[in-house]
């Protein structure tokens, strides 16, 4: 999965005459009905009672309290990925021991689990008849329908997009300049912190905006756990939901402009980062 | 997965470097509070049926119409995606023209748009006077509130996976092959199909399989579309949805747990394809 999803950058031969330009062109216009059409749709609706209603969609408490909910889950959630993945790769690429391929299959299980099966699973656990759902109600904790659930069932779905991201360029740096360090005296922290992290940046930056950007627009796991109650546990893409099925479409689309903004940030950022990731991947690969 | 994350040369037993035990007990202990306690725990509820109402749950009439318009829709789906994405993918890595950064980059929009979003969107293009739906209804297609809309979100929603799959392989293809049929006299449709296509075809089949268990598992993107009418169109993420809203946390947990023994056996195809994949292109 790590090879294959990886994109290197190679010369591009100029193809033969009348393929080339017709398949080209069918690209073009296939990208443009099937990507660009739904994301002026967005664009076209929400701004449907002009600029003005769109302000008013968006600045309602209702919505600038959805936007703050899915930005609070995305500061915390990212943080914590961001640990995890780099624990994770530290753990598996500098060290020979038995075992790693499960740990490696079992990092990636939430990629193939359905959101709602992994709202149903934080359920499960938290949820009133869940495995500490009985603890958490006598300590007077609330996890389910409420901030923590909404987190849980978020870091769940998001764990895997930095420790994937990292892993394969750490593997293939090795760990010659990390040794390199410990044998002039700095210490382990600090030879990850010098060493390991500078070297990891942009693969590490590429795997922080693809979780942003799905902690930001998680919708099946979060749908389960928060129990939509206005105001309080509706995140951005749930909030289109509600408006959504209130009749109020164009609220629903100025709510769906703001995240399609920012997709379209994180399609722009990705593109950068990913440039300079691949060069440090090449860089790596030559030396 | 890569095989090249397996096989670290590091002297010594583990290694040298510090903090194993560190990383190798945060990682666990997180992975395990994280993703497989919530799982054993859905798991445990599920056992806690009986065999009679588990079979119950899962075989419902609603429950296997749930999965037929599943199963369907997401086959149509990836069969789109593998066409069109064979497409981006070729004229991606081969040709090079004004606009193609730009192209790779919108590759990744479904990736990046909320699925919530793509729903919305994708409904609204549908629609009776939609974008696309005002010429299609006219021609009584219809794809909005009906079974197609399911199979539009889910192509929608994993096409990048297709591409991202296939465009490294047709990036890193030898040309030798191709000029040698040329130069034999074949014809550009033969080189494609007698060269190109035997040896990216374990690369699409990889893809499509990973579309197609994303497209088993959607759930955002085609409840706005999908008209959720029960044996029509009601896709089985949404019935474990209703189950629990009705408090059936047996059946949902039930029905759960055989979406998820799916995604796993997909995901088992999915790793073995790659494997294969791998093996095939050291060879070649």
């Amino acid at each position: 999965m790590l090879a294959a999803m990886t994109v290197h950058h190679r010369s591009h031969r100029q193809g033969a005459g009348t393929a080339r330009r017709v398949l080209i062109g069918l690209a073009v216009v296939a990208a443009a009905v099937v990507l660009g059409v739904p994301t002026g749709i967005v664009f076209a609706h929400a701004f449907g009672k002009g600029v003005e209603g769109w302000w008013k969609a968006v600045s309602a408490p209702e919505a600038l309290h959805a936007i703050y909910l899915s930005l609070l889950t995305v500061a915390v959630v990212v943080p914590i990925n961001a640990v995890y993945g780099l624990s994770v790769a530290w753990a598996v690429t500098k060290f020979r021991w038995q075992g790693k391929k499960w740990l490696v299959s079992l990092i990636e299980v939430p990629f193939s689990v359905s959101p709602i099966v992994a709202g149903v699973a934080t359920l499960m656990v938290y949820g009133s008849s869940g495995l500490v759902g009985e603890w958490l109600m006598d300590h007077d904790i609330k996890v389910m329908f409420a901030v923590p659930g909404i987190i849980l069932a978020t870091l769940f779905v998001t764990s895997p997009f930095v420790a994937r991201e990292v892993m394969p360029l750490m593997q293939l740096q090795g760990t010659d300049e990390e040794e390199a360090a410990q044998v002039l005296g700095a210490g382990g922290f600090r030879t990850f912190l010098r060493v390991t992290l500078p070297n990891v940046k942009w693969a590490l930056f590429y795997g922080l905006i693809l979780c942003a950007a799905r902690s930001l627009g998680e919708f099946g796991a979060v749908s389960v756990v928060s129990g939509h109650i206005r105001g309080e546990t509706n995140t951005l893409p749930l909030y289109i939901d509600l408006l959504y099925h209130d009749y109020d479409s164009s609220g629903a689309f100025a709510a769906a402009s703001v995240l399609t903004l920012l997709a379209l940030v994180t399609v722009v950022l990705k593109a950068v980062v990913e440039g300079r990731r691949d060069a440090a991947h090449d860089d790596e690969a030559l030396s | 997965m890569s095989a090249g994350v397996l096989t670290a040369k590091v002297p010594g037993r583990r290694g040298i470097l510090p903090g194993f035990s560190l990383t190798m007990g945060l990682s666990v202990s997180y992975l395990g509070l994280i993703v497989l306690l919530p799982i054993a725990a859905l798991l445990l509820k599920a056992s806690g049926l009986s065999w009679h109402e588990f079979v119950v749950a899962t075989t419902s009439p609603r429950a296997l119409a749930a999965y037929e318009v599943t199963a369907v829709s997401a086959l149509e789906a990836v069969a789109f995606n593998a066409v069109l994405g064979l497409l981006f993918s070729w004229v991606l890595a081969r040709y090079d023209f004004p606009g193609r950064r730009l192209l790779d980059s919108v590759m990744d929009l479904p990736f990046a748009m909320p699925t919530a979003v793509a729903g919305v969107a994708l409904t609204a293009a549908f629609a009776h006077n939609g974008v696309f739906g005002q010429f299609l209804e006219p021609l009584g297609i219809k794809i909005a509130h009906a079974q197609p809309g399911i199979a539009m979100a889910m192509a929608f929603t994993s096409l990048p996976f297709v591409v991202r799959t296939l465009q490294p392989v047709i990036e890193d293809l030898d040309l030798d092959g191709e000029e040698a049929a040329r130069i034999l006299g074949a014809s550009e449709l033969q080189v494609f199909l007698r060269v190109v296509l035997p040896v990216i075809a374990p690369a699409l089949i990889a893809g499509v399989t990973l579309a197609f268990a994303r497209c088993l598992g959607e759930f955002g993107a085609i409840i706005f579309i999908a008209g959720n009418r029960p044996f029509e169109t009601e896709i089985a993420a949404l019935l474990i949805y209703i189950r629990l809203e009705e408090y059936d946390y047996g059946a949902a947990t039930a029905i759960a747990t055989v979406v998820l023994a799916v995604a796993f056996l997909v995901m088992l195809a999915t790793n073995a394809l790659q494997a294969w994949q791998q093996r095939y292109l050291d060879k070649g």
